[in-house]
């Protein structure tokens, strides 16, 4: 532990350069392992631009509930909720009008992408001010049941036919139901370029990387950027939670995570505390749903189901709760070592070894094991598995954490909430020189 | 004494002679006055708390049954009586963390019956608990600057905007001194890094009282505040008292030890059975044969 801690502060930069420090060691492995097992380049990009996209979209999701749970002690279990919100809030602003005999059963209101964006996020938020409203005044558990509830009953909400399509100003609009909603408005990324005029440019670039990737290298390059675009997202969201937290405001959401009657006892409305930081986490969630999503084609209300809401309760968990930076590298760790490390292992392996098959089934695993003591099949079988395995890799984890950590990696170091640092050698000097250096009372006892 | 002046410039009469228990010290004066840089304590009403005929039940247990008395500003008041008699309760009552079945508290020459315990706190009647509540995983400094009211960075938008946090950090600055001086006068200054989880009992006390004087409060209520504490902690809390009294804050006191209430408080209250049983001076009180037979569970 204490080795860990010198290394984290011997790290140049501080907090971000440990941020920094720890991306660099897994992109390092991630291409490492590539380079070994001979992927291809463009594999290789495709690799990199995934990792950094779940990297990105959990570690928004880590921060977001680190404003809830580990500032506040709000306990939202109903994250997924909050982002499907946003992503289909957005695409209701932001698709095209309805066209007859297109693709899209249903329209949307046909607003520019940045107005679904902000739409979702409020949107998201306003339904964690009606789910805090009645929630807050309960115990933390009855927040829990709550916000579990409320992301089941937004799922069912987009499943059920009643929205599936209606009329809107005279035009066809719906969530989709069960089939989906396809995201037919222009692509964000081009959308985004454009609104700088920058188009033409963007596509010089892709021309030019063309030179390393040289087939059809747009969608190579487009997640890429995206996910480039994403990690800035991840920084925006660290500073505003870091300033946030380190104000007089995050000092009043620490004391009700600590004990919410001394802070009311003291004067601070926490039922009106509760519900910013609770609303403000929300809509940082919706805005994450739709930076997941909004490039996906479509969505489907099952996609939010509730294992999103623990995945990023587990990444937050192994950053460290309370912690801004911790939350940044769970989300990392989680996206690269949980979340997408199984599934590039596979990957991998499949690529490595394209003619072992593996058997259809469990007993035809096990089977050779027990006749003739041959291990291969059985480890082929987990190794074609290995996504189903994943749930039990996390469990394994959080299990080891909590027992031999359960403050995650950066759990243990905590954030001073105050504007200014707040250390005894700074404070002693202003005193000292206003008082003319009475500084007594040391000396007794 | 000499180097003490008053600097809050309160006009409380303080010309009662020093008793077995008076004032601090001379080898106290060291810690130096408290000036908390906003104005000290209010003077208004004569009495500014007046709980008139204040009522609670649990369930079939009636635990302050028409409750009335009233506290003198600038005073020492201890509420006494055996467990069980509903002190704690009252406290609860009073500020606002109970809501009262019939009867009403007013502070000030207004009702506060029925209102929120941060609308009663941040109208200067503050309250420390019996089990000292500090905020375990905030270090001392961090508990001391919750307490300030109406902190501009307590608005969200204001901590955030660029801009407008300068004047956030520039209120955090002057916080921070006034922190200080009242950490200093405690001298509890040297744990001010402190995880205040990892303080002694008695240091939790003075740090919970410490907290709630940085709120600007006209008067304190306090929960056997020397409840586990050891005796020269506790000669130096009542020390504090007795200043932050000469001062012009008002205290209303619930405590087991009744020699302590006895030697310390002007006026004492006795509760029993939820009734307020008498109030007097401490002489009165030790010869009253009631309470005495109140504590030895005698029938009245």
């Amino acid at each position: 532990m204490s080795v860990r801690d010198d290394l984290a502060a011997r790290i140049p930069g501080g907090d971000t350069g440990l941020i920094l420090s720890i991306l660099l060691i897994v992109y390092a492995a991630y291409v490492l392992v590539g380079v070994g097992l001979g992927y291809s380049l463009r594999g290789q990009f495709n690799t990199i631009a995934v990792l950094t996209f779940y990297i990105a979209v959990f570690a928004m999701l880590a921060l977001a509930l680190n404003l809830h749970w580990g500032y506040t002690g709000l306990f939202n279990i109903g994250i997924v909720g909050f982002m499907a919100i946003g992503i289909y809030v957005m695409a209701f602003v932001s698709k095209p009008l309805y066209q007859p005999g297109g693709a899209a059963q249903v329209g949307g209101l046909g607003l520019p992408i940045i107005v679904g964006m902000i739409a979702g996020t409020v949107a998201a938020a306003l339904v964690g001010l009606v789910v805090a409203l009645p929630a807050l005044r309960l115990r933390a558990d009855y927040l829990a049941i709550v916000t579990i509830a409320m992301s089941e009953i937004v799922r069912f909400s987009f499943l059920s036919g009643e929205f599936e399509q209606f009329e809107l100003f005279g035009t066809r609009v719906g969530f989709g139901g069960g089939s989906g909603l396809i995201l037919n408005y222009t692509d964000p990324l081009t959308a985004f370029f454009e609104v700088f005029g920058l188009g033409g440019a963007y596509l010089g670039l892709v021309d030019a990387f063309g030179a390393l990737v040289p087939n059809n290298p747009k969608p190579v390059v487009d997640s890429l950027v995206y996910g480039l675009l994403l990690l800035l997202f991840v920084a925006a969201y660290y500073w505003l939670l870091k300033r946030t937290g380190e104000s007089p405001f995050g000092r009043v959401l620490k004391a009700i995570r600590e004990d919410e009657d001394v802070a009311n006892s003291l004067g601070k409305d926490t039922n009106r505390f509760k519900t910013k930081a609770f609303m403000l986490g929300c809509g940082l969630m919706g805005l994450a749903g739709v930076l997941w999503f909004m490039r996906s084609g479509a969505v489907t209300p099952n996609t939010f189901r509730p294992r999103i809401t623990f995945f990023v309760w587990i990444a937050l968990i192994i950053g460290g709760a309370g912690s801004n930076t911790g939350s940044v590298l769970g989300g990392a760790v989680f996206a690269a070592l949980l979340y997408q490390g199984p599934r590039y292992l596979k990957n991998l392996i499949d690529a490595a070894l394209p003619n072992a098959s593996a058997p259809s089934g469990f007993g035809p695993a096990i089977a050779p094991l027990v006749s003739n003591v041959d291990p291969t099949p059985l480890l082929l079988y987990t190794i074609d598995s290995i996504r189903q395995l994943q749930l039990v890799f996390m469990g394994l984890v959080l299990i080891w954490l909590m027992h031999n950590r359960p403050e995650g990696m950066l759990g243990h170091r905590k954030e001073t909430a105050a504007g200014i640092p707040l250390t005894a050698s700074q404070a002693r000097d202003k005193t000292a020189e206003t008082d003319g250096g009475t500084t007594g009372g040391e000396a007794d006892e | 004494m000499s180097d003490v002046p008053s600097s809050t410039g309160s006009e409380i009469d303080t010309d009662e002679p020093d008793g077995a228990a008076g004032v601090p010290d001379a080898d106290d004066a060291e810690s130096g006055s408290l000036d908390l840089g906003a104005g000290g304590p209010d003077v208004g009403e004569p009495y500014p708390l007046e709980v008139e005929n204040l009522r609670k039940s649990f369930g079939g247990i009636t635990a302050v049954d028409d409750a009335s008395f009233s506290v003198e500003r600038g005073s020492l008041t201890g509420l006494i009586g055996p467990n069980g008699a509903g002190k704690s309760t009252t406290f609860n009552l009073i500020t606002g963390m109970l809501q009262p079945d019939a009867g009403s508290v007013t502070f000030d020459g207004e009702e506060i019956t029925g209102e929120t315990p941060h609308a009663i706190a941040n109208r200067g009647l503050v309250r420390t608990f019996q089990i000292a509540r500090e905020l375990q995983e905030m270090t001392v400094l961090e508990n001391m600057m919750l307490a300030p009211k109406f902190q501009r960075g307590e608005a969200l938008w204001r901590s955030v905007t660029p801009g407008f946090r300068d004047d956030v950090i520039e209120q955090e600055s002057e916080l921070l001194e006034r922190v200080w001086a009242v950490l200093e006068f405690f001298e509890i200054d040297h744990i001010a890094e402190e995880y205040a989880g990892n303080l002694s009992g008695g240091q939790r006390k003075l740090l919970e009282l410490a907290r709630a004087l940085l709120t600007d409060p006209d008067m304190l209520l306090l929960d056997e505040p020397f409840a586990g504490v050891n005796p020269s902690l506790e000669r130096r809390l009542l020390d504090h008292i007795h200043e932050l009294r000469e001062q012009g804050y008002t205290f209303l006191l619930v405590e087991h030890d009744m020699d302590l209430i006895m030697e310390n408080c002007e006026r004492v209250i006795v509760l029993h059975q939820g009734q307020v049983l008498t109030e007097g001076s401490p002489d009165e009180i030790q010869a009253n044969e009631e309470v005495i037979e109140a504590y030895l569970g005698g029938n009245v």
